[in-house]
C-alpha cells in the first residue's frame, strides 16, 4: 500500500512537473533514444537507460561512421540527437551542422556565424565551446563572442539573436545554455580578465532578457534576500558580498559562471558554481571574496538565490567552483534524501542536501590533495564549512613574490569542467580527474580592460610520489566519501564520462583513446584510438533500433596548453615514469566525431 | 658504420652548440649592462648566465612574467601549445623589434585551417613593462642555456630596474 501511495504521488508530481518544466525538453530527455541535453538529463547524471551495448558485448564495438568538423582546435562538449537529426558544434568559429542520421549523416543544414576573430585573443584557454542546447523546436548556439542565437531545428534559420556580454572587456563564452521552462539560463566566461561574473535568463520565445544575477556585488545585483537566502542554514545577511571585498575590487572580481548547470523541476531550483576571484594574487583582494567559488541554488523564475555555499573562501590557487552539480536521490543514514554531489577543482568532493544546502560530506577525492587538512564539519564551530588551509601551501601566507611549492592540486584542479557520470545501478560516480601539482608565485598586477588580469606564475607537474601519470579515472561513493577504485592514466582525463544501463562506463583520454570499462570493477573492456586527443564528452543514442556511442576528438583546451609540451617534474628528476611525457608525442590537432556500433 | 659516426657527431654538435652560441653568436653574447639589463653589442637585450647557473635579473623576471601573461597560450617554458607557437624559437628567429611590434600590436592568422590570434598587449602594463625581460628569458630558453622550470639561482634586482618598474607600473 505504502509503495503504491508513493508511486502515485510520484506520478502526480511528474504530471504537475511536466506542466511547469519545459515540456519539449523534458519529453526529449525522457526518450533515452535521444541525447537531448549536453548533460544527458537535468540532473547531470550522464546516465543512459540504453543497454543494447553492454559489458559482455562491448568488446566487439567498431566504428560505424565518422565526421570531420573542419575545425582544428580543442573540441569539448558533445553532439545532440533529437529524432533523426544529430546537431554537431565546433569550437570557434562555432559552426553548427545538422546531420541526417537516417541518411548516413548527410548534412541537412549548416550555420556558420560571422564573429570578430579578436575574441580569440581574450579566451584564456583555447577557443573551446561546450555545445548546443535544444528546446521548443529551436537549437541554441552560444558563440565565443557571447552572441546567443536561436536556430530553427529543422532549417537552421535564425529565429532571434541577442548579445550577452562584451568581449572587448574580456567577456566571452565557452559554455552551453540550460533551457528551463520558458527561459534559457546563460553564463559567462572571463575570470582571467577581471569581469564581474553573472548568470542571465532569456526568453526562449523571443530572446528578451528577463533577469541577471551577479556573483559578486551589492545585494540588488546578486539577486539575494539577506534574510531568506541562506548559507549552511543561516541567513547570509545584508551586503554579504561587498563586505568581503576591499574597496571596489568586486567590480573586477570575477566569479564567472561557465560550468554545467543542473535543474530540479520538483524543487524548481537550478544549480551552478562560480569561478575564481580576480586576480590570482590573493594579496590584492583581502577578504572572503564572496560569492566567488560558490555553489548557488536559484529560482529560475526570478533568479533569486535560495541558498549558497562558498567552498574556497579567499581563493589562493585558482580553484574555480564551476564544476557540475550532479543531482541524485539516495539513502543517507536510512533516510531518502535529495542530494547534490560536486567534485570541486579544490580537490574536495562535496555532498549536500540540495533542498536546504546542508553540508553532508566533504572529502578529498585524490589522496594527493594537500592544501587543506579538510573541511570543518562541526555546525557549532565558527569555521563551520570552511576548509582548514595548510600554512606551507598558502600563497597568501607565504606572500607576494614568494614561490609556494608542491601545492596539490594544481590550478587546473583535481577535476576541471570534464563532467562525471552517475549510475543508479551501482550508486557510484565515475570521475575523470587530474593528478597534477604546482608551484605558485603571486605578484602585483595592474588592471586594464580587456587584458589578462592574472598576477601569478605557475609551474605544473605530475603529482610527486605517485604513479607518474597526470590523471586518474575514479569511482566515487558520495555517501561514504570514498574512492572505490582508481585507474591511473598517463595524462589528465579531460573527457566527460558516460554511464549506461549496460553496466559500462565510457571515457576518452588525451592520447585519443575511447575506453569502455566495467561499471562495477573498473576493468577495461574496450579501447579504440581516435584521430586526436579527446576532451569531448561521450554520448549515446539509438537510431533505427540500434544503439550508438559518439565522441568528439580534437585535442586542445587547457589540457593542450601544458601537456602538449609535457610537464616537467622538479621533484622527481629525469627518468621519472611519465614525468616528461609530452602529449605532442601521441596526438595532433583535428576535430572529428567518431560514432561506434556493435556489428550486425 | 658511417651513419653511426654521423649520428654521434650530430649529437655532440647539438649538445655543445648552445654554449658555443652563447659565446659567439652576436645576437646572444652579452656585451655590457645598461640600466640594469644586459645587451648585445647591437643594443639588443640578452641574457647573462654565470658559470654556476645564476641567471641575470631580467631572465628571471622574464620567467615570472612569461608564466603569468604568455604561457596560457604559448605553453610552459616557451615550449608552445596545441594552438600557439613555441616562443623560445621565435625569440631566436625573429628580429627583436619585430617581436616588440607583435607583442604590442598583436597578429592574426585566420583562415580555413588557421584560427590563431595574438592579442595586442600595447596597453597592458603587466606585459609591456616587462617585455624586454620576457624576450630575454625566451632567448635564453631558445639558446638552451636555461633549463625548463624555474631558474634555480638568480641575481638580485638591480636598483635601476626597480625604479623603471615602479614608474612603468604607475607606482
Amino acid at each position: 500500500m505504502k509503495t503504491i501511495g508513493s508511486l502515485s504521488l510520484t506520478l502526480l508530481l511528474g504530471m504537475t512537473l511536466s506542466a511547469s518544466a519545459n515540456d519539449s525538453v523534458t519529453e526529449a530527455i525522457d526518450n533515452s533514444k535521444q541525447w537531448a541535453i549536453q548533460t544527458g538529463d537535468y540532473a547531470n547524471t550522464r546516465y543512459s537507460e540504453l543497454d543494447q551495448i553492454n559489458k559482455d558485448n562491448v568488446k566487439d564495438l567498431r566504428v560505424a561512421w565518422t565526421f570531420s568538423t573542419g575545425v582544428l582546435r580543442g573540441h569539448e562538449g558533445s553532439p545532440l540527437v533529437i529524432g533523426d537529426i544529430m546537431y554537431v558544434h565546433t569550437p570557434f568559429p562555432n559552426i553548427v551542422y545538422a546531420l541526417d542520421l537516417a541518411n548516413d549523416g548527410r548534412i541537412l543544414w549548416r550555420y556558420e556565424p560571422k564573429q570578430n576573430p579578436d575574441v580569440i585573443a581574450v579566451m584564456c584557454c583555447d577557443t573551446v565551446y561546450r555545445g548546443l542546447a535544444y528546446a521548443d523546436g529551436k537549437v541554441f548556439l552560444h558563440q565565443a563572442d557571447t552572441t546567443l542565437v536561436a536556430l530553427d531545428a529543422k532549417t537552421g534559420g535564425v529565429k532571434w539573436s541577442v548579445v550577452n556580454g562584451d568581449p572587448t572587456k574580456g567577456e566571452t563564452n565557452t559554455a552551453t545554455v540550460l533551457p528551463v521552462k520558458d527561459k534559457l539560463i546563460v553564463g559567462i566566461s572571463g575570470g582571467e580578465f577581471g569581469v564581474q561574473g553573472h548568470v542571465t535568463a532569456y526568453s526562449i520565445e523571443t530572446g528578451e532578457q528577463l533577469w541577471r544575477a551577479y556573483s559578486v556585488g551589492p545585494d540588488d545585483q546578486l539577486l539575494v534576500d539577506p534574510e531568506a537566502t541562506t548559507e549552511l542554514g543561516k541567513p547570509i545577511g545584508k551586503d554579504s558580498s561587498i563586505n568581503t571585498w576591499e574597496g571596489d575590487q568586486w567590480q573586477i572580481g570575477g566569479g564567472t559562471t561557465w560550468g554545467w548547470y543542473a535543474y530540479d523541476p520538483d524543487l524548481n531550483l537550478f544549480y551552478y558554481g562560480t569561478g575564481n576571484p580576480s586576480t590570482w594574487n590573493p594579496a590584492q583582494r583581502p577578504g572572503d571574496n564572496k560569492w566567488s567559488m560558490t555553489i548557488f541554488a536559484r529560482d529560475p523564475d526570478t533568479g533569486m538565490a535560495k541558498w549558497v555555499y562558498q567552498m574556497t573562501p579567499h581563493d589562493e590557487w585558482d580553484f574555480d567552483g564551476v564544476n557540475e552539480m550532479i543531482l541524485t536521490d539516495q539513502e543517507v543514514d536510512g533516510q531518502q534524501r535529495k542530494l547534490l554531489t560536486h567534485f570541486d577543482r579544490n580537490g574536495i568532493a562535496y555532498t549536500l542536501d540540495r533542498e536546504s544546502g546542508e553540508l553532508l560530506v566533504a572529502e578529498k577525492y585524490d589522496p594527493a590533495v594537500n592544501w587543506t587538512t579538510g573541511v570543518d564539519m562541526d555546525p557549532a564551530s565558527e569555521t563551520y564549512g570552511r576548509p582548514t588551509v595548510v600554512a606551507e601551501y598558502s600563497t597568501e601566507q607565504n606572500g607576494e613574490d614568494t614561490n609556494t611549492t608542491g601545492v596539490c592540486p594544481a590550478a587546473l584542479g583535481t577535476k576541471d569542467q570534464q563532467p562525471a557520470a552517475f549510475s543508479p545501478k551501482t550508486n557510484l560516480f565515475y570521475v575523470p580527474t587530474n593528478h597534477v601539482c604546482m608551484d605558485y608565485e603571486p605578484f602585483r598586477v595592474s588592471y586594464a580592460a580587456g587584458q589578462p588580469y592574472v598576477g601569478a606564475t605557475l609551474s605544473m607537474y605530475p603529482a610527486p610520489g605517485s604513479h607518474g601519470g597526470m590523471g586518474n579515472f575514479i569511482a566515487w561513493d558520495n555517501i561514504k566519501g570514498e574512492i572505490k577504485w582508481s585507474l591511473p592514466e598517463q595524462f589528465s582525463v579531460w573527457s566527460g564520462a558516460l554511464a549506461t544501463a549496460g553496466d559500462i562506463v565510457f571515457y576518452g583520454t588525451l592520447e585519443g583513446y575511447l575506453k569502455a570499462i566495467d561499471a562495477e570493477t573498473g576493468d577495461e573492456l574496450y579501447r579504440f584510438k581516435t584521430p586526436s586527443g579527446i576532451i569531448g564528452n561521450v554520448m549515446t543514442y539509438e537510431q533505427g533500433g540500434k544503439q550508438y556511442i559518439g565522441v568528439l576528438s580534437g585535442v586542445g583546451g587547457w589540457a593542450g596548453i601544458g601537456l602538449a609540451a609535457g610537464l616537467t617534474n622538479p621533484t622527481e628528476g629525469l627518468g621519472a615514469v611519465g614525468g616528461y611525457a609530452a602529449l605532442s608525442e601521441y596526438t595532433a590537432l583535428g576535430g572529428q566525431l567518431t560514432v561506434f556500433e556493435l556489428p550486425d | 658504420m658511417p651513419t653511426t659516426t654521423f649520428r654521434a657527431l650530430g649529437l655532440v654538435a647539438l649538445t655543445t652548440l648552445p654554449l658555443q652560441a652563447q659565446e659567439t653568436d652576436p645576437n646572444l653574447v652579452a656585451d655590457r649592462q645598461e640600466d640594469g639589463r644586459w645587451v648585445t653589442a647591437e643594443d639588443i637585450p640578452t641574457f647573462k648566465i654565470e658559470e654556476d647557473g645564476t641567471v641575470d635579473w631580467a631572465t628571471f623576471s622574464g620567467f615570472r612574467r612569461y608564466h603569468a601573461e604568455c604561457h596560457v597560450c604559448h605553453g610552459p617554458d616557451g615550449e608552445g601549445s596545441t594552438y600557439a607557437p613555441a616562443l623560445k624559437r621565435s625569440a631566436l628567429t625573429m628580429d627583436y623589434y619585430d617581436f616588440l611590434a607583435v607583442v604590442a600590436a598583436g597578429r592574426q592568422k585566420v583562415g580555413a585551417s588557421d584560427n590563431s590570434v595574438m592579442p595586442a598587449f600595447g596597453n597592458n602594463p603587466n606585459v609591456m613593462c616587462y617585455v624586454e625581460d620576457i624576450y630575454t628569458y625566451l632567448k635564453a630558453r631558445g639558446a638552451d642555456v636555461v633549463p625548463r622550470g624555474r631558474p634555480a639561482k638568480r641575481a638580485d634586482k638591480p636598483p635601476e630596474i626597480a625604479e623603471q618598474e615602479a614608474a612603468c607600473m604607475g607606482g
